[in-house]
Formats: structure tokens, C-alpha cells, sequence
């Protein structure tokens, strides 16, 4: 039982939040739990992140990882539309991103699930 | 003078529009605390230095904060009563107007005479400054008129004009966290080169700019993080010691969290590379910070270093850029989103050749999607029963841009079939441009009003 794998989204391994300044997007990625990290700083990387927002066509997607916060902090550069004073999305800041980045399709072992944010 | 008591900096505003009835509940607990404290209102996003120069255009007494008088007439008598001081930027494009009226104020109160400064250095609208601005922006110099052109300016003159007495400091642009590294320095007297004291400041003052970003505002999410009293979140806390390490709480009895789960998401918050976030007083590293739950909604900081500032300043240039103009109409029940798609298609051919327009379908694809439309491409077309179109473009000229708007209205007669609930606006678009500029370039200081 305990080799199965569960796919989940990223919401139920970690929280986040998005900033901007300019055409520049930061989403911090923020484990719920410790026995979460390892997951996290195999999955969730710089590829991966920018096959997420791929229709946004990021020039560049940086990934700094911070073990003794438990989190990670994702500057994706170009992701905007110019940011906001030029895009003309209805959330020009982009401040809803952190929950596209969160849509993520995670692979968690079972023997993790206990740890896992939300309905069981 | 050095001192050597802990300092307490509450905040009480995270930006131009906040709730003007946070500050009471944190001047309460800063004078019951009988600690040395400071009230801070950070008011100034990336564009509102420019709206309110705009704003001052028109009446050369506005430009300050528009809701000065509702976020200072609760607390300012006794902010003054019992020695709380305050700083803030509340003076957006006309901080000698803010002061003013602050004085107005207490008079109103019936208040003891307040001793304010005036905080300048940070507009470099004016045309001498020209110059400067054309070499720092190179080709990115705006060829349309510039509304606003400010430096971010840093701590020291908001220290030297609260160890010149000042009850009050009106500032226009600085750096957010100097709001609070400028009381640090008064308190301790810190060297400016102390820069992990200097660091551990701003990070207490990033912590604290936001308002109630890191107290449970800004981070409920039912059933994952989930947040008692919403509707009336404490403002933060921070106390800040003699190395500049803070603890982050919130005033007793008021809704909202302070844990290690909102401290973390604000530390990270328009952060970019942790190991360097520049601020006009010091280079901060978080890459060694920890936080630590000490007590019920309290968290502490620790591990933050520092390391010598930039020799250049940031400068944001704001230009007139415009128009943008945008139009929604809603369509529901059987087919309500074929109608919608067809309305959008409709648009896309009569505005065709004036802008590239984005097309949103609000309640099916629109907040994740990017302008030109390639993830609303991606979304195969389903059958929601209640959507809303939503269309935008931006232009140089009015009339063109207005055409948007002309032909979103036409939709009621000429659309398909029940679309109602027509909402169109116009608004005047700023552009921004950032540079770098010399230290030596900006001459600052302050400056207290007889």
C-alpha cells in the first residue's frame, strides 16, 4: 500500500501568495507540513512551474528555495502583460496567480496523504 | 539620543483605500503597552503618487492622502496625548498640504499643537530634474507628458526629524519598510552602516506594510486557512528590539491571526531574490530567517542579515499613456455561453484594426488568462448558464478607444439573443517607467513646520 501514488494539487501540499512589481510576478510556495518539503523541492521546479503558466509565456522563471522557512519563492518575469498599467486583464496585478500556481498536479506517496491540507 | 527600551511600531493603513477604522485598537495597545511607539499609515502603491499629482493639477491644496482626515481623526488626539508618534507618506504628491491640514486638525480636535515635518527630497517631477531622468531612462524615457517621477527615498531624514522633536513626519515617496527602519534608528541610534540591525528593521517594517496582510487579511481560504473575524482583522505590531529583531502581534480582542503561516506568506510577499532585497538603507538576506510561533498571535523573526546598501536609488516615472476602456454584458440560462462567445466574436470584428481587444467570459475563463487570448483558445467550449462577457483595449486616442464602448452598448439591440446588464468605463491610463539614479543625484531632508 505504501508504494501507491495519489495525484493531487499543489493547494493540498502548500499555500502561497502572489506579489507584482511591474511585468514581474512572485508566488511564495509554503508547506503545510514538513514531511511535505522533500515532495515539494522534487516537483515543484522551475520546468514545471513554467509548463503551468505556459499560455502566460514567461521569459524566465526563477525558483529560490528557502529550507529554513519551508518554502519556496517563484519569480516569473514577463508573465503580466506589462503589468498594472498595461495589461488589460480584469486583475491586472496578477494577484490571483498564486492559485493557478497551486492548480499544480502533484504525485504524493500514500504514506503522506495524513499530512495533507483539506478533505481526506 | 541612543534608547534602549523596546520600540513598538504599529500600522494601521497597507495602502491608499484601506479600512480607516484599524488605527484605534492599535493606538490602544501601543499606549497601554507604556512602551516608546509609533504609528505608522503606509498609503503609496506604484501608481498612486501619480494620481495624486493628477489630483493636485486640478486643486494645488490636494495631492495628499484623500483619506487623511478619516484615518487620523480617531487616534490623532491621542496619539499626541500620550506620546505615540507618527510617520507615514500619507503626503503622497503634497506632503507640506498634508502637513497643513494635520494641523487644521488638531485644532479641530482640540488638540495640543503638533510638532510635524515634512519629509523632502523624493519629487523629481519638476523640470529641472529633466535632465537626470532622460540620462537614467535612456531610450525608456517617456515621450508623452510625465505626470509623476519619484525616488525612493530611505530612513534618514524620517530619523533626523524625530530626533528634531517631531510628533508627526509627512512623507511622500520612500522605501515602505523605512517607515519603520526610521523610527528604529531614531530609538536606537544605530549606525547607517549597522546593516544587519538596518536589515532586521526592514524586514520588521516589509512585515508591517501591508496592514493586515500578515494578520489574517489576504489569507482566508475556507476549510484550508481558515480566519476568525475577517470583518474586524487587528492591525500588526511589530516590536522591535535593540539588534532590530522583531515579534509581530496584534492588538487583544480584534479578529484576524497573527501565525507562522501569515508571517511567512508576508515575508515573501513582491520579494524577489530573498538573499537580496534592496531598500535605499540596506541590502536584506532572508535566506537564514526563521519564524517561530512565541504566544497566541505572536510570531517572532529571527536570522536576518544585512549587507551595504546600492550606491543608486530607485526612481518610478509615471506618464500619460492614454486610454483604456472596457465593457461587460451577461447572458444566462440555455446556451448562455454560446450567446456570450458569439457576442465576443461580434466585437472582435467590429473593433477590428482599432486595438488588440482581450475577450474574457467571466465565470468561465478570464482572471488566469493572458491578453492575447491563447488560454481562453485552450478552454474548450462548455455550456455555463451564467456568464458574463467582459471586453477591454487600450488606445492613445480617446475616440478610439471609445469605440469599445460604443460597440459593447450596441450589443442590446444588435447582439445575441437576452444579453443585459451593460457596464461600460473609460479611465485615463498612466504608464510606468523605473530607473536607477546616484545617490548624490537626490538630495533629501526634512523640514518643521513653525
Amino acid at each position: 500500500m505504501t508504494d501507491t501514488v495519489l495525484t493531487v494539487p499543489l493547494h493540498r501540499l502548500a499555500h502561497g501568495r502572489t506579489g507584482d512589481k511591474g511585468n514581474r510576478s512572485n508566488i511564495s510556495v509554503i508547506a503545510w507540513h514538513p514531511a511535505l518539503w522533500d515532495v515539494l523541492v522534487d516537483q515543484v521546479t522551475e520546468e514545471a512551474v513554467a509548463r503551468q503558466f505556459a499560455e502566460r509565456r514567461p521569459s524566465q522563471v526563477t525558483r529560490h528555495v528557502l529550507p529554513k522557512l519551508q518554502a519556496m519563492n517563484f519569480v516569473l518575469d514577463g508573465v503580466l502583460d506589462g503589468g498594472v498599467n498595461d495589461a488589460l486583464n480584469v486583475d491586472s496585478h496578477g494577484k490571483a496567480l498564486s492559485f493557478l500556481l497551486l492548480d499544480l498536479p502533484v504525485q504524493v506517496p500514500a504514506a503522506l496523504v495524513q499530512h495533507l491540507a483539506g478533505p481526506r | 539620543m541612543a534608547n534602549h527600551s523596546p520600540l513598538l511600531v504599529g500600522c494601521a493603513a497597507g495602502f491608499s483605500g484601506d479600512r480607516t477604522d484599524a488605527a484605534a485598537p492599535v493606538v490602544q495597545a501601543l499606549v497601554d503597552s507604556g512602551r516608546p511607539a509609533v504609528l505608522i499609515f503606509e498609503t503609496l502603491a506604484e501608481r498612486t503618487l501619480a494620481l495624486a499629482q493628477l489630483a493636485r493639477r486640478g486643486n494645488p491644496e490636494a495631492g495628499y492622502e484623500p483619506l487623511l482626515d478619516d484615518l487620523l481623526r480617531p487616534v490623532l488626539a491621542q496619539c499626541l496625548r500620550h506620546g505615540v508618534r507618527i510617520v507615514s507618506n500619507f503626503g503622497a504628491a503634497n506632503p507640506h498640504g498634508a502637513a497643513l491640514r494635520i494641523q487644521q486638525l488638531a485644532r479641530e480636535l482640540g488638540a495640543r499643537r503638533p510638532r510635524v515635518a515634512v519629509v523632502h527630497g523624493d519629487d523629481l517631477s519638476g523640470p529641472e530634474h529633466r535632465a537626470l531622468l532622460a540620462q537614467a531612462l535612456g531610450a525608456d524615457m517617456p515621450t508623452q507628458p510625465i505626470v509623476s517621477a519619484n525616488a525612493y527615498i530611505g530612513a534618514q531624514p524620517i530619523a533626523d526629524a524625530l530626533r528634531a522633536g517631531a510628533d508627526i513626519v509627512v512623507c511622500g515617496r520612500v522605501a515602505d519598510p523605512s517607515l519603520v527602519v526610521g523610527p528604529a534608528l531614531a530609538h536606537y541610534g544605530w549606525q547607517l552602516d549597522d546593516w544587519d540591525r538596518l536589515a532586521r528593521a526592514t524586514m520588521a517594517g516589509h512585515l508591517l506594510e501591508c496592514g493586515a496582510q500578515v494578520t489574517g487579511g489576504y489569507f482566508a481560504d475556507p476549510g484550508y486557512k481558515d480566519v476568525a473575524g475577517l470583518a474586524c482583522l487587528g492591525y500588526p505590531i511589530a516590536e522591535i528590539d535593540a539588534d532590530g529583531h522583531c515579534s509581530i502581534t496584534k492588538p487583544a480582542g480584534t479578529g484576524g491571526r497573527v501565525d507562522e503561516r501569515t508571517v511567512k506568506e508576508q515575508l515573501l510577499y513582491e520579494l524577489h531574490d530573498p538573499a537580496a532585497y534592496l531598500t535605499p538603507d540596506v541590502v536584506a538576506d532572508i535566506t537564514g530567517a526563521h519564524v517561530a510561533q512565541a504566544g497566541t498571535d505572536r510570531v517572532r523573526l529571527d536570522g536576518v542579515r544585512g549587507h551595504a546598501r546600492t550606491p543608486t536609488l530607485k526612481v518610478n516615472v509615471c506618464f500619460e499613456s492614454g486610454w483604456f476602456a472596457e465593457g461587460e454584458i451577461s447572458y444566462a440560462g440555455a446556451r448562455a455561453e454560446a450567446r456570450a462567445r458569439l457576442a465576443g466574436e461580434v466585437l472582435r470584428e467590429r473593433l477590428a484594426g482599432v486595438a488588440p481587444l482581450r475577450i474574457d467570459l467571466i465565470g468561465v475563463a478570464s482572471v488566469f488568462g493572458d491578453d492575447a487570448g491563447r488560454w481562453l483558445a485552450a478552454q474548450a467550449p462548455g455550456d455555463a448558464r451564467d456568464v458574463r462577457l467582459r471586453v477591454a483595449l487600450q488606445h492613445t486616442e480617446h475616440a478610439s478607444a471609445q469605440r469599445l464602448v460604443r460597440e459593447v452598448t450596441a450589443l442590446y439591440c444588435c447582439g445575441p439573443a437576452g444579453g443585459g446588464g451593460v457596464r461600460t468605463a473609460m479611465r485615463p491610463r498612466l504608464g510606468t517607467v523605473s530607473c536607477l539614479v546616484p545617490r548624490a543625484a537626490v538630495t533629501t531632508g526634512f523640514t518643521l513646520l513653525d
